[in-house]
């Protein structure tokens, strides 16, 4: 047996070990975090803001919105109603297929999602590259996660909620809609926000579909800007701006894609933190009895 | 459990359809209920169809891919895995390179990532004071929000002079004589690409695995520290064996999404089809050779895209299904969102 | 499965437990903020879309060669403004291979591309080949002190075929009297992806050398012999400023950018000439007087290696691809569109947008290339009638 003393090492060793392992992944997120701000906050203003390429980013802003939009459109309340029926009606054979393709779907790569969508609107159909082609490719990738995080917050509804409405005479659809939904509903809006806030920074079905445009974009039917093709393009060179100011030009996009996605996510999840802290009690009870001992 | 959850939804609905006979005889109450009925069946109907139609949407996708991808397949059957040229002039395509770039990149990803995950779940469910818990894993899951293009456009700025000035020149000094560190240091290579794929998949380990490591009962615990055990050694035995079905299920999700990732790995790995072991050679994914040729590819190599396509998607479909053998169903939520809550 | 019974279990006692409304009303309210800004996007996107089909927009889709594409994109911007808003020209890179395709597919109207159709393939597709500008690949390179490199054809294809591996290799100090020529291995960097400007410099190296032409060959992308791959011309740029000993090669407006040294090359009639635009153009000239018309065959087109004293001879005209005919039920191309796309290609061969070419370091276009397609756009048709 070893000695009190080097176990105690070793313990404490280990312990430094793990966080080491914390601050080696904050690293890159303080790095990209501080370069972001850092190259994109100079190029920060007014017109940045709200003018069209190539003295700003404001048409590649207004697609982005337009694209995400039209994305949120077709994909949540699909989304949502298949959640609603894995979690509802979904013990059968029927909703344990759609929920593992719905989960195989989660882990397909968007850029095949996007050359799909390519080759049957645009090639087949002869649609043209736009922001609806898009948002088909948004929103088939939003989905398969608004159905599974509806599911999941319906499921956290207490099944005594459902048998209570039932037993009242409530018939079933009315207690789903009524009952289940609206008890879960915080939760069906974080995943749906949540799902808005991953797919506004999907670049590569974005490529294959909306293709770029220096100007602005209203109509459903052209080819757009977006900010994640515009820090893309720009990065690797394709613009008439020269390297240097291209460069520059994508971090500031980079920062103004940044602001909108992480403050759409963090104000979501900081709200739904609050909802669920409660859920962490049994943890810090237990945590209080081991300091006790250690 | 969730076999017990049905049950009790089908007796709810047959307690409430003889609820209701006895309450009352009344008309309006028989109106009800067969509103209520149909409606019923309306809803379930309505809702199914949207289900069914997600669900037909994914084999429409796998059909389509099968179809436009049967050129290629007839053309070079199994050895299109095999096949290391994808040379346009001569009409030759083999996804070899690009399985290997996927896998070497991968694999790096998950050398470097995974250890620093499970290191991040074991402090965020084993040490940290519970105060900091919950700010930490929100500020860990924020990498998960980041757009992959900004991944990129961070490797492009960031990164890659660290590496060209520093660490691959000081890998080449001492692990030139490897055939993982040959060549001249450029930073935009395998290495370039691996390290974005590593921190990428950080959120996704270390949540699965904090789930994991959670849901291990403090019984265990418990018992290894009534014995003795050092925090340490509770963690190492009591803990993390127990938990390994979850943390390895991690792991296969971290991949799989290390696998997928297109756009930042197309920012820096440099693009080159050849195979080569080093490190710091440019290489190719699958993802990255997708977003590279689409655009020029017709006939053919189009064909032989969409069976990369067909390739990847297979791959998530064992990715899933290995995740789901290890993990079980409760962890879902968190691979799903790319981060829990 | 056990421990995740346990967890869910625990998780729906809590959750019971707690209290719904606080946080709801948060939700709401956030949710109610992306609505509305979604919305005002939307009705803002729809007041502009109203306002747009007013004045009779035209949206033209171009993709292809990334060459040209900053210029293009140029073009598209200057020529927004002229005509007050009325035409959008956008234009997707993708590669000279993805324009060809595109145009084939009909998603776009126009492609650009570096390399030109086959005979065959224009006469059965009915494109017409306008070239809108020039462009030249040029050498650079990274030796520390060396500011200035001569180099032949020769040369140059052997030490990207690694037969010269050392920068003071006789052939090179021959070429070279008198620089201080280091004792080190040459690095060759070359695009990793497939691309015009690789299709033009080893279409150069296969004119100059019978050995690379019966190795290698011209090609949008090659396996070169222990070459550093680098993504783009920002990535060899980028690659040759961060790696000494170092030689690759990218376009002339890239390495003038960025003020990387490249080397002299010599011409057909021998003499050492620095790529500019004016020596660009110079080639073009020489070859000027032997172009096919527009709807002719341009496959064995270049102005590789031109002849002319100061001709630079790796230079390269770059295309746009368009329908002779421009009517055609699968591209819906209205007739409003058509003409708005003849009269920008016109505006674009033309002297003002030319003399954008030069600010983004492209050559403009010998007045004989201009007269040339002149004579192309106005034989352009819809439903038969000329378009100008």
């Amino acid at each position: 047996m070893r000695s009190h003393k080097l176990r105690k090492r070793v313990d404490m060793a280990a312990s430094l070990l793990a966080v080491g392992c914390v601050l080696v992944a904050l690293i890159p997120l303080v790095s990209i975090l501080v370069e972001v701000i850092r190259n994109g906050a100079p190029m920060l203003s007014w017109e940045f803001i709200t003018d069209r390429t190539t003295s700003g980013v404001g048409n590649a802003i207004l697609g982005s919105l337009q694209i995400v939009m039209y994305a949120a459109f077709i994909g949540l309340p699909v989304g949502i109603l298949t959640g609603i029926y894995i979690s509802e009606f979904g013990n059968n054979r029927m909703g344990s297929t759609i929920r593992f393709f719905n989960d195989v779907m989660a882990n397909f790569p968007s850029i095949v999602v996007g050359l799909l969508v390519y080759a049957m609107l645009i090639v087949y159909l002869g649609m043209t590259y736009s922001i609806i082609v898009a948002s088909v490719a948004l929103s088939i990738i939003m989905i398969p996660i608004v159905a599974n995080t509806t599911e999941e917050s319906l499921k956290m509804v207490p099944n005594s909620l459902r048998e209570g409405a039932l037993a009242l005479g409530v018939p079933r659809w009315r207690t789903v809609l009524k009952v289940v939904l609206s008890n879960g509903r915080s939760g069906v809006i974080t995943g749906a926000l949540l799902a808005v806030a991953r797919v506004a920074g999907e670049t590569a079905p974005l490529i294959l579909t909306t293709m770029f445009s220096y100007f602005w974009t209203v109509s459903p039917n052209e080819p757009s800007a977006a900010l994640p093709t515009l820090i893309f393009n720009y990065a690797m060179g394709y613009s008439s701006l020269t390297v240097d100011e291209a460069m520059r030009h994508a971090w500031g996009a980079a920062l103004v894609l940044i602001m909108l996605v992480l403050s759409l996510n963090v104000s979501v999840r900081l709200l739904s933190m609050r909802r669920f802290k409660k859920n962490h009690k049994g943890a810090r009870r237990w945590r209080t009895r081991l300091s006790l001992k250690a | 459990m969730k076999c017990g959850d049905a049950n009790m939804n089908e007796r709810g609905t047959e307690e409430r359809g003889s609820l209701q006979k006895t309450r009352s005889g009344l008309s309006l109450a028989t109106v009800r209920k067969t509103l209520g009925r149909s409606g019923d069946r309306l809803f379930v109907y309505l809702v199914g169809l949207v289900a069914l139609s997600t669900l037909m949407l994914v084999w429409l996708l796998v059909a389509f891919m099968i179809s436009d991808s049967i050129e290629s397949i007839e053309e070079f059957g199994f050895g299109y895995l095999t096949g290391r040229t994808w040379e346009e002039q001569k009409g030759v395509y083999g996804a070899l390179p690009f399985i290997f770039g996927t896998l070497l990149t991968s694999a790096i990803a998950v050398a470097i990532g995974v250890p620093v995950s499970i290191g991040i779940a074991i402090y965020l469910s084993e040490l940290a004071p519970a105060w900091i818990r919950e700010p930490l894993s929100f500020v860990i899951e924020l990498l998960a929000a980041i757009p992959s293009v900004i991944y990129g456009l961070w490797a492009m700025g960031a990164l890659r002079p660290l590496l060209v000035n520093s660490v691959e020149p000081w890998l080449v000094k001492w692990f030139g004589w490897t055939p993982f560190f040959e060549g001249t240091p450029q930073g935009l290579d395998k290495l370039a690409a691996g390290l974005i794929l590593a921190i990428m998949i950080i959120p996704t380990v270390a949540s699965v695995s904090k789930e994991a490591l959670r849901a291990v009962p403090d019984s265990q615990r418990e018992a290894a520290l009534s014995l003795g055990a050092t925090r340490y050694e509770t963690t190492r035995m009591a803990v993390l064996t127990y938990a390994r079905s979850g943390i390895f299920g991690a792991c296969i999700l971290g991949l799989g999404r290390a696998f997928g990732e297109t756009m930042a790995v197309t920012m820096t790995i440099g693009n080159s089809n050849a195979i080569s072991w080093s490190l710091i050679d440019p290489g190719q994914t699958m993802a990255s050779l997708i977003a590279n040729r689409w655009g020029e590819a017709e006939g053919l190599q189009r064909a032989s895209l969409i069976e990369i396509g067909v390739i990847l998607f297979v791959i998530a479909l064992l990715v899933n299904v290995f995740a789901r053998l290890m993990l079980g169903r409760v962890l879902k939520s968190v691979h799903t969102t790319g981060g829990g809550l | 499965m056990k421990e995740a019974s346990t967890q869910s279990s625990s998780g729906q006692r809590e959750k019971i437990a707690m209290p719904h409304r606080g946080g709801n009303r948060a939700f709401i309210i956030i949710a109610l903020v992306v609505v509305a800004i979604v919305v005002i996007a939307a009705a803002f996107a729809t007041g502009m879309l109203s306002l747009g089909s007013d004045k009779g927009t035209v949206t033209l889709t171009g993709a292809g060669a990334t060459f040209p594409m900053p210029l293009i994109l140029k073009w598209a911007d200057e020529y927004y403004n002229e005509t007050d808003g009325k035409v959008k020209v956008n234009y997707g890179g993708g590669g000279s291979g993805a324009g060809i395709t595109q145009i084939k597919d009909q998603t776009v109207v126009f492609a650009g591309t570096d390399a030109p159709l086959s005979g065959d393939e224009s006469s059965q597709y009915g494109l017409v080949h306008i070239p809108e500008t020039l462009g030249a690949v040029v050498v650079a390179f990274n030796v520390p002190g060396l500011a200035t490199l001569k180099l032949d054809g020769d040369t140059l294809a052997k030490i990207f075929m690694k037969n010269i591996t050392k920068w003071n290799d006789p052939a090179i100090v021959a070429l070279n009297a008198g620089a201080s020529l280091p004792d080190n291995d040459i690095q060759t960097v070359v695009r990793s992806d497939s691309s015009g400007t690789t299709f033009v410099f080893t279409g150069y190296l296969e004119i100059v050398s019978s050995e690379f032409a019966s190795i290698y060959g011209q090609a949008k992308s090659l396996t070169w012999p222990g070459a550093i791959g680098a993504s783009g011309n920002p990535g060899v740029t980028s690659t040759v400023k961060s790696t000494s000993y170092s030689i690759g090669y990218i376009e002339l407006s890239y390495a003038m950018q960025n003020e990387i040294p490249f080397a002299q090359l010599k011409n057909k009639d021998g003499n050492f000439v620095v790529a500019s635009l004016d020596t660009t153009s110079a080639a073009a000239a020489a070859a000027g007087a032997s172009l096919p018309a527009g709807g002719g065959d341009w496959s064995n087109v270049n102005i590789l290696n031109a002849p002319g004293s100061d001709s630079y001879p790796i230079a390269s005209f770059t295309y746009i691809l368009v329908y002779k005919e421009l009517y055609d039920d699968a591209t819906k191309l209205n007739k409003t569109a058509a003409e708005a796309l003849v009269d920008f290609l016109w505006w674009m061969v033309h002297d003002e947008a030319q003399s954008w070419a030069d600010d983004l370091y492209y050559a403009p276009l010998p007045a004989s290339v201009v007269a040339l397609n002149e004579a192309t756009l106005e034989a352009l048709t819809y439903q038969g009638e000329p378009v100008l």
